[in-house]
């Protein structure tokens, strides 16, 4: 377990009286293959979470076992104080809008929606039906077949049959998956709005970083079966904790770097015969070796000897060897005396001019930007991510 | 990987015993009935009982006597599989390929008149190569028949039953198999500068090979156990193997004689049947 | 431009010529259910009448063959279908020893010329005793095993396509795994069944080789026609066959039509699909 973990735990666990969902100590393994190591993990009442991670991080065998279609291999599951670890699916308070939507395709979307209710034999079934397929705005098509719906709607009928029965957490695996860019972004909103109107906790799980920094108020970014950090999106992005999540999250420029002075507000790291300062705060290697990171949009780029956003941390001696123009950005890659390249994203306002392939230029950052990482990481950990998307 | 998949335990076996039970009661065991009858002494009757002696000479019997409809069975049922092959995979391919949305409903058009009774259809092609029929008469017009020739009563006649009785086993594997490959390999194969033949032969045919093998399988055997066309159709010298093994059970009651050559024309279908999907590289088809 | 068009469709055409030819004899038997023959023994078509329809039992025997025939097909047809969607869900949904040496148990018969399966059937009835009481039951019996494997296969198909999702999400949605079965697997699942009671009736009612075999004195509606076509065919055979055709149109038919209103694009597959699967399987 990462001493990140360790730290949440101490911070969220609020003693025995959590009435939220709660895992700990949670493993699951699938003969030799851990899917899921040792998790602990809260989440308050009402909140909107997120599990982020690549296939295979173990994101969805946690759902999984939340639901109860799994059984934890060792550990426990509670949910309001109840220990649920297994209790059988149609037996808890929890209920699923699977990735492939799984509607039943016999059933109309009417008894689609209406089938947990009558499974618990509630009375006044087809109002409560009627108001739900309001609030996705599906009422016209309560008699049609699951197959004559577009993929967003047929997302929403499963949104609906999963809320109609008001549960204690609704889970989303990977809900907008199957659907394309533009529908996905309108149906992040649709699904943000209606979280806020139920009020309900929603854990959600993705490999989209986009969907859920948009989505979710709290994200655990998760890898190989362990929570790697866990925070609000801005927190995670701004302050990452690893390498896998300065990657995964956005981009970031990685540069080797010795420690050369701690003192209590500072440490000072050697990087390349540059000298450059990092917040405490922001300060995660305990070694006196580290991973300097700075994201590109927070890199300066400017000619020789020019005078940038001081106090900064200076570097120069860059070449630039790749110009993209993006539209909103001009994004660079400049070579660095050391050898190694770094990304540097310039917001096109029109106030600074573009360099050309070949220019010699000079960047620079302000030092509570940057953070500092493990040097035992990898630095490349996480970057792979959009091989999948 | 997943809790939900098989359960193991008693269940299974409860579900599975009846219906296992049944084929081994009335499939597996009769086999060793025929076995057993195929070796009786000869010289018994169904009156008086049959002895156990062993008579491995009731299968060179049935070969010296038999060898001629045996091998005759085997030609017109690998000439009809041949020939449903060329029908059935220009039929498969269209509804695969160029139906669009009339595919389902082609697809149950091919087997709709299957469903009408063997024994009639096959009748009323007795009445469509009659000597005085269409068929022959339109032969006989364009000297592709000399003016006595006829069809019924020759191995066109029995062969050309056998096809068309047998072509829906063909079809729909066929058809299964063709469905499946993705028609974009096909125009990229175009893209690569093959001609739709030389397309056809490099990408269409080698991945509906399955279909092929499970289609010409599903045809040849019952095609080669058939007597019913080459009866219907043909003359005595169109007899087929399943005819006498018949006629020596229900006429001669020459029950070793007749389980003899059940076990020959078995054995050597299954021989057949071994070597070709050997060759053809689909052995997990079994 | 003809020539393209041409070139394009060739291939369809041709199939629509083989689709075609497949439904000659057919139209024979109709026509032919219209007949009023001059001589019994020449088969050909010598003037209309609607005789053979309004008298379809002028020979009682072959109406008796007929009726034999449905009998044997319903009772064949319940019970294969009964054990063969049990042994289908068991293989599907269960793991036991002897899973891959049961499937091949099931493959067999289908693989197996049915002379073969005839001589061995009667041996073994024989060998038992019982060949002097040949008749109605050893007929059902040999029917119900080689109906027995088509069942198996195709509501395997049906069972192995079912999205295993479905029935997890009944039992999110607080279905007890008995009502999951019922108002989720079950349903979904019907279509192979009742495609393989289908499948199963008209491969009882066409049988000729196994039965002819194992009949005994019993006469079934195969074995009424094998014996006239020896002597001379009445119409009234026609007027089944048509009738028989009629009913499978129809029946396929109906499925095809309830499933273009049910849904365009991705819906449970036809009967028809669902043969086409097994075949291939």
């Amino acid at each position: 377990m990462s001493q990140v973990a360790e730290q949440d735990k101490t911070a969220a666990s609020g003693g025995e009286d959590f009435d939220g969902l709660r895992l700990r100590q949670v493993t699951k393994s699938f003969g030799a293959f851990t899917a899921v190591d040792d998790l602990d993990l809260d989440i308050p009442n009402g909140s909107f979470f997120a599990l982020l991670g690549p296939s295979g991080c173990g994101k969805t065998t946690t759902l999984r076992m939340v639901a109860g279609l799994e059984i934890p291999t060792s550990g426990s599951i509670t949910l309001g104080g109840d220990d649920i670890t297994f209790a059988k699916p149609y037996r808890r308070p929890v209920n699923t809008v699977f990735q492939s939507y799984a509607l039943f395709p016999h059933l109309d979307i009417f008894e689609n929606v209406a089938f947990g209710l009558r499974r618990r034999k509630k009375s006044d079934v087809e109002a409560q039906v009627n108001k739900m397929l309001e609030l996705v705005e599906l009422t016209s098509q309560a008699r049609k077949k699951p197959a004559q719906l577009s993929g967003g709607q047929q997302q929403r009928v499963a949104l609906a049959r999963a809320l109609i029965n008001e549960p204690q957490v609704l889970l989303l695996d990977e809900p907008l998956g199957a659907l394309d860019l533009k529908l996905r972004r309108s149906m992040q909103i649709e699904i943000k709005r209606i979280q806020n109107e139920v009020g309900q906790t929603f854990v959600h799980v993705t490999h989209d970083q986009e969907e859920a920094m948009t989505m979710a108020d709290t994200v655990a970014v998760m890898n190989r079966g362990v929570i790697e950090q866990m925070g609000s999106p801005s927190d995670l992005y701004e302050n990452p904790r690893s390498t896998f999540v300065a990657n995964f999250l956005g981009q970031s420029n990685l540069i080797e770097g010795a420690v050369t002075h701690r003192s209590a507000d500072l440490v000072t790291v050697d990087m390349h015969g540059i000298g450059v300062s990092i917040p405490v705060a922001r300060a995660h290697a305990d070694g006196d070796r580290g991973w300097v990171g700075i994201r590109p949009e927070k890199v300066l780029i400017g000619e020789l000897g020019e005078e940038l956003d001081a106090p900064g941390n200076s570097v120069p001696g860059g070449v630039v060897t790749d110009v993209s123009f993006v539209g909103v950005s001009t994004q660079y890659l400049v070579r660095m005396p050391w050898g190694q390249e770094l990304q540097v994203f310039q917001q096109n306002t029109g106030h600074r001019r573009l360099f050309r392939q070949g220019e010699q230029v000079e960047l620079s950052w302000r030092p509570e930007y940057a953070f500092l990482l493990d040097y035992s990481q990898d630095a490349a950990a996480g970057a792979q991510r959009g091989a999948e998307d | 990987m997943s809790d939900f998949q098989r359960r193991r335990g008693a269940v299974g076996y409860l579900l599975l015993i009846p219906a296992a039970l049944w084929l081994v009661l009335f499939f597996v065991v009769p086999f060793y009935s025929l076995l057993a009858t195929s070796l009786y002494d000869p010289s018994g009757s169904d009156f008086r009982g049959y002895q156990m002696t062993y008579e491995w000479s009731n299968y060179t019997h049935a070969l010296q006597d038999y060898w001629q409809p045996l091998v005759r069975s085997l030609i017109y049922g690998g000439v009809a599989t041949l020939l449903c092959l060329l029908l059935g995979y220009v039929l498969a391919y269209a509804i695969a390929f160029k139906a669009g949305r009339w595919k389902n409903l082609l697809l149950v058009l091919v087997i709709a008149p299957f469903f009408t009774s063997f024994l009639v259809r096959t009748l009323s092609w007795k009445l469509i190569l009659a000597d005085d029929g269409i068929v022959v008469n339109t032969l006989q017009a364009v000297h592709l028949l000399g003016p006595d020739g006829r069809l019924l009563a020759t191995p066109v006649a029995v062969i050309a039953g056998l096809t068309y009785n047998f072509l829906p086993f063909m079809v729909l594997p066929l058809f299964a198999s063709i469905d499946k490959i993705d028609h974009r390999l096909i125009e990229a194969s175009g893209d690569l500068y093959a001609n739709p033949v030389v397309g056809f032969f490099k990408v269409t045919w080698p991945l509906s090979l399955p279909g092929v093998v499970s289609g010409t399988l599903l045809t040849f055997i019952p095609a080669v156990g058939d007597f019913i066309n080459a009866q219907l159709l043909g003359s005595p010298n169109q007899r087929m193997v399943g005819s006498v093994i018949q006629s020596l059970f229900t006429d001669a009651n020459d029950y070793p004689a007749a389980a003899a050559l059940s076990m020959i024309l078995m054995v050597l279908i299954v021989a057949m049947v071994l070597v070709y999907i050997r060759r053809a590289g689909t052995e997990e088809l079994l | 431009m003809t020539g393209r068009w041409i070139r394009d469709h060739l291939v369809l055409m041709l199939g629509l010529l083989v689709l075609a030819y497949t439904f000659i004899p057919i139209a024979v038997v109709v026509l032919m259910s219209f007949n009023a023959p001059q001589s019994r023994l020449i088969y050909r078509f010598d003037g209309f009448t609607m005789h053979n329809w309004l008298n379809p039992c002028e020979d009682p025997s072959m109406c008796q063959a007929l009726g034999r025939s449905i009998e044997i097909g319903l009772a064949a047809t319940i019970v294969a279908t009964i054990l063969g969607t049990l042994a289908a869900f068991a293989l599907v949904r269960h793991d036991f020893a002897g899973r891959s040496a049961s499937n091949l148990l099931i493959f067999l018969p289908m693989a197996s010329p049915e002379i073969v399966m005839g001589s061995s059937l009667l041996a073994l009835f024989v060998a038992s005793g019982l060949g002097g009481q040949l008749g109605f039951w050893t007929i059902l019996v040999a029917h119900i095993m080689f109906c027995l494997s088509f069942v198996v296969v195709t509501v395997r198909a049906r069972l192995a396509g079912l999205d295993d999702n479905l029935e997890q999400a009944a039992m999110d949605l607080y279905a007890t795994p008995s009502q999951t079965f019922w108002r989720v697997t079950f349903p979904l699942v019907f279509p192979g069944i009742l495609g393989a009671a289908l499948l199963s009736f008209s491969l009882s009612f066409d049988d000729f080789i196994i039965t002819n075999l194992n009949a005994g004195n019993t006469t079934t509606f195969p074995m009424y026609v094998w014996g006239v076509a020896q002597r001379g065919v009445p119409m009234q055979v026609n007027v089944v066959g048509t009738v028989m055709f009629l009913i499978s149109i129809a029946i396929v038919l109906a499925g095809e039509l309830r499933n273009r209103q049910r849904a365009k694009g991705l819906t449970a597959p036809t009967v028809a699909e669902d043969l086409a699967v097994q075949r291939a399987s």
